[in-house]
């Protein structure tokens, strides 16, 4: 006895070093490659937010803006029409001039005039059109600058480089210095990349058009992929019997969850623009496609959460002579429904991030107008974010960020409502 | 487990499958059984509720339980003993048709309750098992609150229309189930945070709320201490003034305890029936005689 057990003993002290080494190389091997991935997500949102937060602010410059009547309203009329028709641009563009007079020549001006945004004169129209007493005196405002303008006030391109290789050329930069020494350039809040669709103007683009696009587009996805997808799975799952054909269709929920994702969009436009009709970059279209891809997804997920509330509770249900629908709507749903909703957050998070069969129906196209149904043209953050980084404007480099960091975002405000809504569901059982 | 299908092949292969289960009966003396077998002792009932006429039940190919004759009798215990995969539970989830959950089971012969065939076409399943409820082996409380817990079957078959109705029967039947003074201020708590004596107490008083017939028990106190145990035979012992109750169980002190009736089944076969003071004290059959003493099982 005493021999066999010193036997084992001997056996386990020769194994016992190696098996502690084993452990903490095991053991290190996970936290390196933990720390591998805390570093390149730590490198992420560094570039991110490096990159982004300078979006929060425009260039904006300040002028003092005779409203001329005679340029904006010369009969007086006070016409709505007239006022909103008016060459503001004009207007913004004899402000800046003002304060050069030296420059008189043609092309001189316009290379002048190039420091103003489009959007200078929008800013004016809007002015004039909601206060129209204001025709005929002197404001001091702050008006937009160019992109160009605004990408040397940030910084973001050097000023000390050869004139050949600047989008800005010498004169517009001693214009430029000129305004900045009178304290008439200044780097204020862009409202506009919250409020506006897209614009080839990166001082006037935003992204709120596509965060509406892709909330109409994922209000139609969860509104038709998570009543069919549970529906689907209690079927499958409470009331199916099992044979051939339900293994058949359990082979092919599965396949298609894997199935890439422009083929939901070759299929899309085929079937929902082609046959059916729908308009073409529509959210309700682009929510259809996204529905197909995500339907899988959440079949698989609610039928696991069913398969994973215990029969016991079913039995109960049944032994006290519930039918089976009020077994499943009493009982099993209320448990299985967390479960559920982790699915159906999968699903929905992998859909706002879907570009791919966004482009086979539309939604890659430039809109300008904020949609305001699911039937009007959209785009997409993801889509918009693809967009932006296709565009050669430097201005539009932190704009791209910024669009990531809009659907990081939308992203976080959805899960947080899955798991508020999930721990409302939760019980124990 | 093969059993054997075809009776007539069956005296040799359940010889085989006795030896193979338990080991131990390899002791016992088989004797050949003759065509289908006679159930010894007599299992009618005075005053029966239910009355199973030559029960078959196939799980697929297995024949799980054969030609069972057995009435469950008003106000009465009768305890289902037997060793493991002996068809006893098989039997009382016929009782209530629990059985139709399972796809491959199927079931012959007639079992009535008041002379209807509960497997008849006029049956509906959900009245058969309000009127016969169930308890099982393992509680299994709804996760909802003590209250909701025995409201749900009154709610659901509309026994009750108004709240102080439905709180009368909640009580009631707590107080029936001998839970009423322990959860009388906690109604709200769920019914799974009770220990599991207060939750197999919350089942029973949940099945009786909607008042059955019968109440079958699938080894209600398997899963619960002595003394959990204790009370839970109290309470059948009073139940059975108003209730027929079945009970399957693998302790043979409870069933000679509490019942007033014992069946003894082997291999799917019901072996003998009788008073369960006979049983115990003069079983009439070799099995059952080998099971109650220790000898198998």
């Amino acid at each position: 006895m005493s021999s066999g057990s010193t036997g084992v003993k001997e056996a386990v002290a020769r194994g016992i070093a190696r098996r502690y080494r084993n452990e903490r190389l095991f053991r290190g091997l996970g936290l390196f490659a933990l720390m591998i991935g805390l570093g390149f997500l730590a490198f992420f949102f560094y570039t991110l937010v490096g990159n982004s937060y300078t979006a929060l602010e425009q260039t904006r410059i300040r002028l003092d803006v005779e409203l001329k009547a005679a340029i904006i309203d010369p009969d007086a009329t006070r016409d709505p029409a007239t006022l909103r028709g008016a060459d503001y641009q004009r207007v913004a563009r004899e402000a800046l001039g003002a304060l050069f007079p030296e420059v008189t020549s043609r092309a001189e001006l316009r290379e002048l005039f190039a420091l103003l945004s489009p959007g200078a004169g929008l800013e004016l129209q809007r002015l004039v059109v909601n206060e129209p007493a204001v025709i005929g005196e002197t404001r001091t405002l702050w008006l937009l600058a160019d992109d160009d303008i605004d990408v040397l006030v940030k910084g973001h391109s050097p000023r000390d480089v050869p004139e050949s290789d600047r989008r800005v050329d010498d004169k517009q930069l001693g214009w430029l210095t000129a305004l900045e020494q009178q304290g008439r350039v200044d780097l204020q809040f862009n409202r506009y990349f919250f409020t506006r669709g897209d614009s080839r103007d990166p001082e006037l683009a935003g992204i709120w058009g596509a965060t509406v696009g892709s909330f109409f587009m994922l209000l139609v996805t969860l509104a038709l992929s998570f009543p069919l997808g549970v529906a689907t799975a209690i079927y499958l799952e409470e009331f199916a019997p099992r044979n051939r054909w339900t293994d058949l269709i359990e082979v092919n929920i599965n396949n298609l969850a894997a199935v890439p994702s422009i083929v939901f969009g070759l299929l899309g436009l085929a079937l929902f623009i082609n046959v059916f009709g729908l308009p073409r970059s529509a959210p309700l279209v682009g929510g259809l496609v996204l529905s197909l891809m995500t339907l899988p997804v959440i079949i698989i997920a609610a039928r696991a959460a069913l398969t994973a509330v215990p029969p016991s509770i079913r039995e109960a249900a049944l032994g006290l002579g519930a039918s089976k629908m009020q077994m499943v709507l009493h009982h099993v749903l209320p448990l299985a429904m967390p479960g559920m909703l982790t699915g159906t957050i999968i699903g929905m998070a992998r859909a706002l991030g879907e570009s791919a069969p966004l482009l086979m129906i539309g939604m890659v196209a430039f809109i300008v107008d904020v949609p305001d149904s699911p039937l009007s043209p959209a785009t997409a953050l993801p889509v918009q974010v693809y967009l932006w980084a296709d565009s050669p404007e430097r201005a539009f480099v932190e704009r791209t960020s910024a669009a990531i960091v809009v659907l990081l975002m939308f992203l976080l405000v959805m899960n947080a409502a899955a798991i508020l809504l999930r721990k409302r569901f939760e019980r124990r059982y | 487990m093969s059993l054997a299908v075809d009776r007539k092949s069956n005296d040799v292969s359940e010889v085989a499958t006795a030896a193979a289960a338990a080991p131990s009966a390899q002791a016992v003396q088989t004797k050949p059984a003759e065509e289908g077998y006679r159930t010894v002792g007599d299992f009618t009932s005075a005053n029966p509720v239910m009355q199973a006429r030559q029960v078959d039940v196939f799980y697929g190919e297995n024949h799980a339980i054969q030609s069972v004759n057995l009435d469950i009798g008003r106000n009465e215990v009768i305890a289902l003993i037997g060793p493991s995969g002996c068809g006893k539970s098989t039997f009382i989830r016929c009782l209530n048709r629990m059985n139709d959950t399972i796809e491959s089971a199927r079931i012959t012969g007639s079992i009535t309750l008041d002379s209807e065939n509960i497997y008849s076409r006029q049956m509906d399943v959900v009245m058969l098992r309000a009127r016969v409820g169930m308890v099982f082996q393992k509680p299994n409380p709804f996760p909802k609150s003590v209250y909701d817990n025995v409201a749900y079957g009154p709610r659901i078959h509309g026994l009750a229309r108004e709240r102080g109705a439905l709180d009368e029967m909640v009580q009631t039947s707590l107080e029936r189930a001998g839970l009423w003074t322990e959860v009388k201020d906690r109604l709200e708590e769920p019914g799974t945070g009770l220990s599991g004596g207060q939750q197999q107490r919350l089942c029973i008083a949940r099945t009786i709320a909607v008042n059955p017939d019968v109440i079958l028990m699938d080894e209600p106190c398997s899963a619960l201490d002595p003394i959990a145990t204790a009370r839970i035979e109290d309470l059948i012992d009073e139940l059975k003034q108003n209730y027929a109750i079945a009970i399957v169980t693998h302790s043979m002190q409870q069933a000679a305890r509490v019942s007033q009736r014992t069946a003894y089944f082997h291999l799917g076969k019901l072996i003998e029936v009788g008073d369960t003071d006979d049983i115990f004290t003069n079983p009439r059959h070799k099995l059952t005689e080998d099971y109650i003493t220790g000898r198998f099982g």
